[in-house]
């Protein structure tokens, strides 16, 4: 297996995508030439041409639009919001229309269209380019919601979300796009619902998305060096939610820790603490379930009060000490 | 371009068509058969029978809140449509949709809209599909004065022009935005003025002449074939009831309302139909007859469907 950039395993799943389905194609703004702002779709337009990497004007509610549209006429569009906050613009094609479609013309149209968008702050971007909230998008029937963590998944599920013919919202964490891990050679694609075990442990059980899972991951080698043996648990798909794997594992180890970048009020760790309390894992519970989320602010743009907004490595280390206390 | 006997036929009778099934639709609304709300297109009919004639089979449509007549001219059934509205099973939607949400995939008809201007991006993009799968399909996007005023309006006649995509936009102006008029909404005089913004033909056309609205829009539907791109249309015309339900059309006078009524496009065809001997009255009248006819069978229909059932309350969210 080859180390790759969690960027480039999210550009090798768009371009093998690409080459397997005509029908797969990428909407969304300075995608073209200048590879998005992120540099997601660089080179692709020079492999695809222009008329499978179609750079669109400013325009995020016609761009959504015209992807469902597109989608119920039998294509398969992959769009690209620029920040995960302009979706917000989109929102009238994506909920009203993109995912109520199917079931208000009686199940007989599907819509088939991925739309991802860089979302986080940790960039010094401000309020207006650094929220994280994919939580709201699962409390839409009709959406699926993913919020890959590593390379290796980032690629499995975005070919996974373009095959699958719902709209889904794809969630990467600007912070990720720089990440490295091992990404198989070989052509993969994995189950959207499917939650993974990022780390076995016996002590405690964290539920981490996106980037959470990074710094779950480096809060659970702090805590071994204490005798901690944590157990990292990533959802991946938010919509639908693999509550069998969290429950499974709260049994295992009674006690749990649910770690989100979205705002911790209503933020989708509610949703999993709700699940774990109503399930037969609730008997198994040696301590309150504990949850950490963002602040209930606007992103600031201080480097200081950034940090200081959403869960860092050292919260984490803290709250499971405090489980176990 | 020019009309056949049998389409002019075919005209008349799917204009007589949608104004029965809207009067139906009133009766059983007020005998409280219908449940919810719904938005009647009397007066309305040439337009939506005019621009549909301009297209071929397996062209698509996106619809509005008011779309039941855009739904029978592009070859929906009455029994699927009354069952739908009555909340059947058998209903184009299963009874999930109603009367905002009809749609029928199969027939090009892309589904009608409970959001002003929702379906303008959504024809955008089935055009962009056709473009791309270069199938030869026009889609043609309906929507009302109320919709010219958002913003996702401009940002598809925008991007169809930019992309020269084969999509024909046609606004059927009522003159209403519920009880707003266009006058007091639109700082244009008209919506087929905004086409200069975007560098696409904008054509005015009286709504209540049928023919008038076909050779508009078979000119616009032939040149966004051709891959010229796509245009805009705006059809002049009135609605006779009010915007829904709850309307008591305190905004408008009866005089105006009457005025309106005697330009019915209906009763003016049917005139010049006779006038210029394509038919007899007697002809037509026989096929008023038959219409009436398939209206009745269609509620028979609907009426003794099976309602949906609550076991499957949670089918088809997810494909």
């Amino acid at each position: 297996m080859a180390e790759k950039l969690y960027i480039d395993a999210l550009r090798e799943g768009l371009r093998e995508e690409m080459q397997r389905d005509q029908s797969v194609f990428l909407l969304g703004e300075d995608i073209g030439i200048y590879g998005g702002a992120f540099g997601v779709t660089r080179g692709l337009i020079d492999e695809f041409g222009e008329e499978r990497v179609v750079d669109t004007p400013i325009s995020e509610q016609a761009i959504t639009g015209i992807a469902v549209g597109a989608a119920v006429a039998g294509m398969r569009p992959v769009v690209e919001i620029m920040f995960f906050d302009f979706l917000t613009l989109s929102m009238d094609q994506l909920i009203n229309q993109g995912a109520k479609i199917r079931y208000m013309f009686g199940g007989k149209a599907k819509v088939p269209m991925v739309i991802r968008a860089p979302m986080g702050c940790g960039t010094g971007a401000a309020a207006q380019h650094s929220q994280s909230f994919p939580g709201v998008f699962a409390h839409f029937p009709g959406l699926k919601v993913v919020i890959p963590s590593t390379p290796h998944d980032v690629k499995g599920l975005i070919k996974a979300a373009i095959r699958d013919d719902n709209p889904v919202v794809f969630a990467e964490h600007k912070l990720l796009y720089r990440v490295k891990g091992e990404v198989p050679e070989e052509d993969y694609v994995l189950p959207l619902g499917k939650a993974d075990i990022k780390r076995k442990g016996r002590d405690i059980t964290i539920v981490a998305g996106s980037i959470m899972v990074i710094r779950a991951l480096e809060a659970a080698k702090e805590l071994e060096k204490e005798g901690i043996d944590v157990e990292v648990i990533d959802p991946r798909t938010l919509k639908p939610l693999d509550m069998r794997t969290i429950i499974d594992s709260v049994k295992k180890t009674g006690r749990v820790l649910i770690v989100e970048d979205d705002p911790l009020s209503f933020g989708w760790g509610a949703e999993v603490a709700a699940g774990i309390a109503g399930s037969e894992a609730f008997d198994y519970l040696d301590a309150p379930v504990k949850r950490l989320g963002g602040l209930d602010i606007p992103i600031p743009y201080n480097p200081n009060l950034e940090r200081h907004a959403v869960p860092q490595v050292e919260n984490i280390v803290e709250a499971v000490r405090e489980l176990l206390r | 371009m020019d009309l056949t006997t049998d389409k002019k036929l075919w005209m008349y009778r799917k204009m007589y068509e949608i104004r029965c099934f809207e009067l139906e639709v009133d009766r059983l609304f007020k005998a409280n058969m219908i449940w919810g709300t719904c938005h009647l297109s009397v007066g309305e009919e040439a337009t939506a029978v005019g621009a549909i004639a301009a297209l071929e089979a397996d062209d698509m449509i996106t619809s509005t809140h008011r779309g039941h007549g855009h739904c029978i001219a592009k070859g929906g059934k009455l029994p699927q449509m009354f069952a739908e509205l009555l909340g059947r099973e058998t209903g184009y939607c299963r009874g999930r949709g109603g009367s905002m949400h009809i749609a029928d995939i199969d027939t090009g008809n892309l589904g009608a809209n409970g959001i002003v201007g929702g379906g303008i991006p959504i024809a955008t993009g089935a055009a962009l599909a056709s473009k791309m799968k270069k199938d030869g399909r026009v889609t043609l996007c309906f929507f009302g004065d109320g919709a010219n005023n958002e913003g996702v309006f401009h940002e598809s006649l925008n991007i169809a022009s930019l992309w020269k995509l084969p999509v024909v936009y046609i606004c059927e102006n009522n003159l209403y935005g519920m009880s707003v008029a266009f006058s007091r909404s639109t700082a244009v005089k008209n919506v087929a003025d905004r086409a200069a913004a975007y560098d696409m033909p904008g054509e005015i056309v009286d709504g209540n002449d049928v023919e008038a609205v076909y050779h508009v829009v078979k000119k616009a539907v032939e040149r966004a074939r051709r891959g010229e791109g796509p245009s805009l249309i705006e059809a002049k015309t009135y609605r006779w009831l009010g915007h829904s339900k709850s309307d008591a059309n305190v905004y408008r006078t009866k005089e105006e309302i009457e005025e309106w009524k005697e330009k019915c496009p209906i009763k003016r065809y049917r005139l010049k139909l006779v006038q210029e001997k394509i038919a007899t009255d007697e002809e037509l009248d026989r096929i008023e007859k038959e219409v009436e006819k398939e209206i009745r069978d269609a509620i028979e229909y609907a009426k003794n469907s099976p309602e949906p059932s609550v076991d499957d309350i949670a089918n088809g969210v997810y494909a």
